[in-house]
């Protein structure tokens, strides 16, 4: 207890620094912490997927679309616990700074394959009664103040013209992993729109299909059988389990994804050097209090632990503040971002490593001075005026 | 007046000088209605015990504090009214300045320090290298021009910073406890250097020092005890 | 007012050389992080700017915003054909291109990941509109034939790229006859091939786009109107260098804003550390800032000499930073441009600019950590500084 005394004590002797150095410390363990949250949002999408549904895609990329007719050829499969599909509606509301994903999807088999939707059933119904009505995320709706019953107003990138929505009902997720920002629309609606424009020979295109499977193990097997159910067809497909696809996303941001996670160790790097800097003044400072000590008969091990407990400690409260102060931060980044991130949450696992990463700072820049002061001669150190 | 009556006029004029210190709301008073003369190429010791006030009467005198009330006359001019700026500018011109602990800038060498006066003033490089030179050569250390002052010995540091404290030709010279960290034979030869040039270049020095045999050197020994002048033999008491 | 030397300056923070390598190493860091975001920025614009010719207009369907989404019925391309102030060649062919732009998922080179790379079905006259793309090994492909060409960044970053290679897409193998370089636009990262053959091989009955040149630019706003004018034709017109700035406009904002805000919070530890080190710089020296003043030097002397130090701490930290940035040139990046949702290949560059404004942030972080330090140097008495020296 003397110990921790002591080195509070000298922690604060000069005030001034060691307040500096936490702020410093602070500084770059919440900006530390706002880096990895940035990454960890990137692959959001990958962690709140379901291991009992797959993605079958064209084979060209992901732009390209499917007959809507495979479904049924796909339901059939052995395993196959339902069909579900969703063309990107894209679109455009006022501005593109006022992003939230739109999606057209088949009412009838979307829901059942997505148990994750919190949506009263009232609402649900209201929405299949309603051609031109959509479902829209909690997260979404209290952006832009919106409730059930208001329209959206939206005009079409892809899908041509000025399209009027009506908000049918808003749903939740339990899982904060989940997207709880998209907008459901009818799928029924936009291939009717394209009937119209090109002709029926340009409908019945998908995006994107989505297959439910009983049993996850079977994952791979299935996935193989759909895309050899279609090879050598009009469209040739690529089946995936729903992560594999996330991560198949995410994986073409990879370099920029790499470059911020680089950045967040050079901001540990910077405050070690800065840190560093600070217990080299102290113990600088102190050489003739050191050099008592061990005259005294203090052994030199007990000046490296006061060197080494000083740093710690200021770490360690720089370190605990830094990581308080990391959740406002999150949350203005996300403000100024315009909402591109769909879940922005900041990991246990991230905490656990804004941590360690404080303490690591404490020791290594304790290490030098620690080491030179242990080893100083005695004499010379009492000589010395600082 | 006439040159010889200006010559008699004293360098030094202090009419009534106090200064009072405040600490915690307590008024301290250091010096107590002192008045003193010192004339041209006087070379004056302050002598005192610990808080007796000599140092800040020193201060006084060389222009780096403010007297509380009274007048401080300096060649006529009453440095008291002046400001910070002008006063800065004032000791430039007429203070030089020699520390107990020398007070070199370790970072600069010997002629880099002597030279740091100088560039308070208009000289061109050449005319300053000259004058340093010149000062270098009277305290005997042209060849240890270009060592930085770890490189010294006490003794040599004392004497560059007296050099220095030449090298403006200065009205007056203030020393406070010159031969403090010189042992003996050192602190000889240091006084023996500061009475040379009282001599030869009838430089006017105000001394502080607590040393007997320091003080002894001086032309003049001035006693202060607890803020007032207890002995002054007065100017040419000598 | 007379300065203190500047040697006096210098040499301190020689004197003290391990605290101002890590205080200046800090800042290099910093600075390093803030250059390489602005080089970032150029290299995105640089790609994106040169990807366009200043004379070439490019229209796509109204409000489609990209290629990709964009769909041109053959009745309209004929109409658009018919527009007066378009150039035309020395045989009387009119410079005019139509084409269709898509996606393929293609494996890396040096990785297991997939990108999605652009397309584009175009004709003769469509790299002739293009001067800046230059075939540097093999030939142009021949119409009505499955063989491409692809850009430097295509060949450099995926795989199984050569000449006389194959790569099989949507269906059918395409033979790589060629490789051009688009002098680092954004058709580094495309791949081309016969207009006709990839409207048939992706089942298309519309082209993504048509580009044509003018006869003048000043011809521009005439054909913009006449565009508008007619109700057949709901088109977005635009010049082609105005397309691909808009298109990169998203990701390039995006990018600076991130990197931005970070060196603004990074800047905050280095400022921590420059105000750490000169407080102590201060304290360590007050004899000598006692003296100086004795001496006569000002007060606004003693604050310019420590602010010069701090200065002279970001200079170093500065240049060491830019040095480390400007090693960035030779590196080749490549992401996804959110916009197109395809790769883009673009480098870091470093113009006069970014090196300006590099040094002159981290000389403003010098300034605002040596600023208050500085400052209360001058502010103490003679006497208080003699007394603790």
């Amino acid at each position: 207890m003397f110990l921790f005394k002591l080195l509070l004590k000298n922690a604060f002797r000069h005030k001034l620094r060691t307040l500096l150095t936490m702020v410093g410390l602070i500084v770059a363990i919440s900006a530390f912490g706002l880096l990895r949250t940035i990454v960890d949002a990137w692959y959001a999408g990958v962690e709140g997927t379901s291991s009992t549904r797959l993605i079958t895609r064209s084979a060209i990329s992901l732009g390209y679309p499917l007959p809507v007719y495979y479904a049924d050829r796909i339901k059939k499969i052995d395993g196959v616990t339902g069909v579900t599909w969703l063309n990107w509606f894209g679109g455009v509301y006022i501005d593109n700074r006022n992003f939230f994903a739109r999606m057209a999807v088949d009412a009838n088999s979307y829901f059942p394959l997505f148990p994750e939707f919190q949506i009263s059933k009232e609402e649900q119904a209201a929405f299949m009664a309603d051609r031109q009505g959509v479902i829209l995320g909690r997260k979404t709706a209290q952006r832009f103040g919106w409730k059930v019953g208001d329209t959206i107003p939206l005009s079409g990138t892809i899908y041509p013209g000025n399209w009027t929505f009506n908000i049918r009902g808003i749903y939740t997720v339990k899982d904060a992993r989940f997207d709880e920002t998209l907008m459901l629309l009818h799928w029924s609606l936009i291939d009717e729109s394209v009937k119209k424009r090109l002709g029926s020979l340009a409908a019945n295109q998908v995006g994107l299909f989505m297959v439910g499977i009983k049993d996850p193990s079977k994952a791979s097997v299935i996935s193989q059988e759909i895309d050899t159910l279609f090879r050598n067809s009009v469209a040739e497909t690529r089946t995936e389990t729903e992560k594999a696809f996330q991560l198949g996303v995410v994986s073409m941001s990879k370099a920029i994804l790499m470059a911020i996670r680089a950045v967040s160790f050079v901001v540990i790097l910077i405050i070690m050097a800065v840190m560093a800097n600070t217990m080299t003044m102290t113990a600088r400072e102190r050489l003739a209090e050191y050099a008592t000590l061990k005259a005294l008969g203090f052994s030199p091990g007990f000046v490296v632990k006061l060197l080494f407990g000083e740093s710690m400690l200021i770490a360690l409260i720089g370190g605990v503040v830094g990581i308080g102060m990391t959740f406002p931060l999150a949350k203005g980044f996300l403000l100024q971002t315009n909402n591109v991130f769909k879940v922005f949450e900041i990991s246990q696992e991230t905490m656990a490593f804004q941590a360690v990463a404080a303490l690591i700072v404490g020791l290594i820049a304790a290490m030098w001075p620690a080491w030179k002061m242990s080893r100083i001669d005695i004499v010379q150190g009492l000589r010395h005026v600082a | 007046m006439t040159d010889q009556a200006a010559a008699r006029e004293p360098v030094i004029r202090i009419e009534h000088l106090s200064k009072t210190y405040t600490r915690g709301g307590q008024p301290i008073p250091v010096l107590m209605d002192i008045n003193l003369n010192v004339d041209r190429a006087e070379f004056v010791s302050l002598m005192g015990p610990s808080g007796s006030g000599k140092s800040t009467l020193l201060n006084l005198i060389a222009g780096i504090d403010h007297p509380t009330s009274g007048r401080i006359l300096i060649n006529g001019v009453d440095i008291a009214t002046l400001g910070e700026s002008s006063l800065a500018d004032w000791r430039a011109a007429n203070v030089g300045f020699i520390f107990q602990f020398y007070n070199l800038m370790p970072v600069l060498t010997a002629y880099e320090n002597v030279e740091l006066p100088l560039l308070l003033t208009n000289l061109s490089r050449k005319q300053r290298k000259a004058h340093v030179e010149a000062c270098l050569a009277m305290v005997g250390l042209t060849e240890r021009m270009d060592h930085y002052p770890n490189e010294l010995s006490g003794g040599q540091q004392q004497r560059v910073a007296i050099a220095r404290a030449l090298v403006t030709d200065p009205t007056l010279i203030v020393a406070d406890e010159p031969t403090g960290d010189l042992d003996r034979a050192t602190g000889e030869e240091v006084l023996k250097l500061m009475d040379e040039l009282h001599r030869d270049l009838g430089k006017t020095i105000v001394m502080v020092t607590h040393d007997p045999k320091a003080a002894s050197r001086a032309s003049r020994m001035i006693h202060l005890e607890k803020g007032v002048l207890v002995d002054d033999p007065g100017p040419g008491a000598h | 007012m007379r300065a203190i030397p500047l040697s006096y300056v210098m040499r301190n923070l020689w004197v003290r050389r391990v605290t101002t390598v890590l205080t200046a190493g800090g800042m290099s860091l910093v600075v390093f992080v803030f250059a390489t975001v602005l080089m970032m920025s150029e290299g995105i614009k640089e790609t994106m700017v040169a990807t366009g010719q200043p004379d070439n207009v490019i229209v796509l369907r109204k409000g489609s915003g990209t290629e990709i989404n964009s769909a041109i019925l053959r009745t309209q391309a004929s109409s658009l054909e018919a527009l007066p102030g378009i150039a035309t060649d020395s045989e009387g062919h009119r410079l005019l291109a139509r084409e269709t732009v898509v996606l393929n998922n293609l494996p890396k080179r040096d990785s297991e990941d997939t990108a999605n790379v652009t397309m584009r079905g175009t004709t003769q006259i469509g790299l002739g509109i293009r001067p800046q793309v230059k075939l540097v090994q093999g030939r142009m492909f021949r119409p009505g034939t499955s063989e491409i060409i692809v850009g430097q960044a295509v060949a450099k970053g995926f795989a199984n790229i050569s000449l006389g290679s194959t790569l099989m897409m949507a269906g059918r193998e395409w033979t790589i006859v060629g490789i051009f370089d688009a002098e680092r636009s954004g058709f580094d990262s495309e791949i081309w091939a016969d207009s006709d053959t990839v409207t048939q091989a992706f089942r298309r009955s519309v082209y993504s786009d048509i580009i044509f040149k003018l006869n003048t630019i000043e011809a521009f706003p005439a054909v913009a109107k006449a565009i508008a004018d007619d109700p057949q034709l709901q088109l977005d017109v635009k010049l082609e260098r105005r397309f691909y700035a808009d298109q990169s406009e998203g990701m390039t904002r995006f990018i600076t804003l991130l990197g931005l805000s970070l060196s603004v919070i990074f800047s905050i530890g280095a400022i921590v550390g420059a105000m750490i080190t000169m407080f102590a710089a201060v304290a360590s020296r007050i004899g000598e800032i006692g003296t100086l003043r004795a001496l006569g030097f000002r007060k606004e002397a003693v604050l310019l000499a420590f602010l010069g130090e701090a200065l002279g701490l970001a200079l170093v930290g500065g240049l060491v930073g830019l040095a480390g940035a400007s090693a960035m040139q030779s590196v080749n990046i490549s992401t996804l441009n959110m916009a197109t949702f395809s790769e883009l290949a673009f480098r870091f560059k470093l113009t006069w600019v970014v090196s300006i404004e590099t040094m002159a942030f981290a000389l403003l972080m010098g300034f605002l950590g040596g600023f208050v330090p500085a400052w209360r140097a001058g502010q103490l008495s003679i006497i208080e500084c003699l007394r603790q020296a």
